[in-house]
């Protein structure tokens, strides 16, 4: 009983991370159209970010996560407004092709600044070790993880959701003519979308580093999970991907604890029969 | 008219540039990885031989030493072998040298055989290479010979229950296989174990399995990269007491960037391997010196590696006062002994493979680092999976 709970934990933290680095492409996915596959090299440009504030300026991890995030959204805006908006009316493929460069690119930039060596970063002591509650081990990053990713969920359901920017998004996505006629700056909400989308990315890399570590390879070894979570939760859908990214992550760590033998072949497999029962995904709006 | 002018004159200077001058010369063709995923061990095992000669001279028995790199690129045998050919046929090398990777060595290895040259393996640490040519030596380390004595040591030292996590690929089995077989023949219990995606990312779940199976010992094969600090960080993450349940593993797990990412986590794990630029020794700590003023870093297994290479060429070559066949290089090789600064080290007449000191290492706090501590060894011991071969 207690290892269910323990999977459960870790589990669900895991897939809050997974949730971090993968809203953003939700929303721009779903919302833009834009099939932005450099979405995780923003996401390690926050990791970078964190490393260096720590490590040579001595920053303490908390204050570097903001940095994380601005350095994120200010480098994907500068790429949205140079590049990526040239390409939002061009074939699925166009967008494929100059993304993955961009990855490439990224991937070779990071080991030619950081070399190919593991960055390290040290947590502060209180988010180090692990709480004993009822026989079940809970990491006091993995709590920390959880918290902070509830309270993005929350911030970001609301302004999307429930104020007059979260509206004009909404109403630049479904027709955007008729958004620019009634006067809505749509460039300029896609533009910010965007920055915030890949903003949270780098907040995931950021965070990601304690549990996974970060070398230049993360801008590619995160890119099938992310795409995962983004196609089985639905695109555009934020609760969707907060769904598929718990239950991903939870059947990972299930699949990996109980059957060591396969488990890495469990959230393939999990990915496989949610598409063949929903092909939208599981809050998709479009088939 | 002038074309052609031209044409004869590059004739004429390149014949003359391989002419009877550089006949002298020793060329060794070095292969490995200096570019891709692996350009760092390259650039290390480079290091040690950069080193070597820069302490020792480039010339033996009255020869200049001629190094002639050629970059593999990372896992590509069929690389390995077309620039080991070519560094023969093309460029004249006598003598074949570095081979970071298994899959490359073996195919060279062929090459080494067919072409009668001696090689040196300075790497690749699969126990079967070796006996791919009979013209190679190695100076790095077997799996074999590290682990399987890391499981008799831990029998030896009160673990009795172990559980075994490593990597799915070739090297993790071999550790998998070989420390299992070092801990049963002493006399020990696997209770369980697993093998982990050579692309896992977060360690936690198979952590955790291992230690709700209440091992007194846990072993796991990592290779390097982003993963020993992944699994050292979990472990610690576990709350798994490593004052009651030994932590073991081979040297990869404990390398010198992994503790930095590690931190406090890593204290208490051990491993065992064949060298640590924290070995306490005159000799080493001669080298560890050296190598800081030349290269502005710490060697590591990769350097000792290139380095004890570089002094196996050079002492084969004074033995046959200049001989460069293969049969007389290899014949000076065996038996070979000499102090290296990872210790006293040999090849084996009979399997020309390398013969030295495991250490046990635990991760200390010394002067505010982390560092692998020798806290016990065992001396001479031979690549185990060799001597159960039928002969």
């Amino acid at each position: 009983m207690t290892s269910v709970l323990g999977v459960l934990f870790d589990g669900f933290a895991y897939g809050m991370l997974l949730f971090l680095l993968s809203v953003g492409l939700s929303v721009t996915l779903g919302m833009m159209n834009f099939v932005n596959l450099a979405h995780c090299s923003f996401g390690m440009i926050g990791g970078y970010v964190t490393v260096t504030l720590m490590n040579s300026m001595g920053w303490p991890f908390l204050a570097t996560l903001p940095m994380a995030f601005i350095a994120a959204a200010a480098t994907s805006v500068v790429f949205e407004r140079t590049m990526f908006r040239r390409l939002y009316r061009a074939s699925d493929l166009d967008q494929c092709l100059l993304t993955i460069g961009l990855v490439f690119a990224s991937v070779a930039a990071a080991a030619y600044i950081y070399g190919t060596i593991q960055q390290p970063v040290n947590l502060p002591s209180y988010l180090r070790g692990s709480y004993q509650v009822m026989g079940v081990t809970l990491g006091a990053y993995r709590l920390f993880l959880i918290a902070f990713s509830l309270v993005v969920t929350a911030v970001l359901v609301i302004s999307l959701e429930y104020t007059r920017f979260g509206a004009q998004v909404r109403a630049a996505v479904d027709n955007q003519r008729m958004a620019r006629g009634l006067g809505i700056n749509v460039d300029g909400a896609f533009a910010i979308t965007f920055a915030l989308g890949s903003g949270l990315a780098g907040l995931g890399g950021a965070l990601a580093i304690d549990i996974v570590g970060l070398d230049p390879s993360f801008a590619l070894a995160y890119l099938v999970y992310v795409l995962i979570v983004v196609s089985v939760g639905g695109l555009g859908s934020i609760g969707g991907s907060f769904v598929a990214a718990t239950l991903l992550g939870i059947s990972d760590m299930a699949g990996k604890y109980y059957f060591p033998e396969i488990g890495s072949f469990l959230i393939y497999l999990v990915m496989i029969s949610l598409l063949m029962w929903r092909p939208a995904g599981l809050f998709g709006r479009r088939a | 008219m002038r074309k052609v002018f031209l044409g004869a004159a590059a004739a004429i200077a390149i014949t003359l540039g391989t002419g009877p001058a550089s006949a002298q010369n020793v060329k060794i063709g070095v292969v490995m990885s200096f570019s891709g995923q692996f350009a760092d061990p390259g650039a290390q095992i480079d290091n040690g031989i950069k080193l070597y000669m820069k302490q020792n001279g480039d010339t033996v028995a009255g020869r200049k030493i001629e190094i002639i790199r050629k970059d593999s690129g990372g896992i590509a045998p069929d690389v390995a072998k077309r620039l080991s050919q070519e560094v023969i046929v093309r460029d004249g090398a006598q003598v074949l040298a570095g081979y970071d990777l298994t899959p490359n060595a073996l195919a060279a290895a062929d090459v080494s055989a067919q072409a009668k040259t001696f090689m040196v393996n300075m790497n690749a640490a699969t126990s079967v290479i070796t006996t791919k040519s009979p013209y190679m030596a190695r100076t790095s380390f077997t799996v074999w010979q590290v682990n399987e004595a890391l499981g008799a040591w831990a029998y030896k030292n009160g673990v009795r229950k172990a559980y075994t996590l490593v990597s799915d690929f070739g090297p993790g089995w071999d550790g998998e296989a070989a420390f299992q077989k070092g801990f049963k023949d002493a006399g020990g219990e696997i209770i369980g174990q697993a093998r982990y995606p050579v692309a896992n990312l977060d360690f936690t779940a198979f952590v955790q399995r291992a230690k709700d199976s209440n091992p007194d010992g846990i072993y796991i094969w990592v290779p390097g990269g982003p993963q020993p600090a992944a699994i050292g960080k979990a472990i610690a993450e576990r709350g798994i007491d490593k004052s009651k349940v030994k932590v073991m593993g081979q040297g990869e797990l404990t390398y010198e960037e992994a503790l930095k990412s590690m931190g406090d986590a890593g204290l208490g794990l051990i491993t065992a391997f064949h060298y640590d630029y924290n070995h306490q020794s005159a000799k080493n700590k001669a080298f560890v010196t050296a190598y800081n003023t030349e290269f502005k870093r710490n060697p590591d297994m990769f350097s000792v590696g290139g380095y004890d290479g570089m002094h196996l060429i050079y002492e084969a070559l004074k033995k046959t006062a200049g001989k460069t066949d293969a049969d007389s290089l290899i014949a000076a090789a065996k038996g070979m002994r000499w102090e290296s600064p990872r210790g006293p080290m040999s090849i084996d007449p009979e399997t020309r493979d390398v013969v030295q000191t495991v250490y046990i290492r635990r991760v200390e706090k010394v002067g505010g680092h982390l560092v692998n501590v020798d806290i016990d060894k065992i001396e001479n011991v031979k690549d185990p999976w060799k001597a159960r071969q039928p002969k």
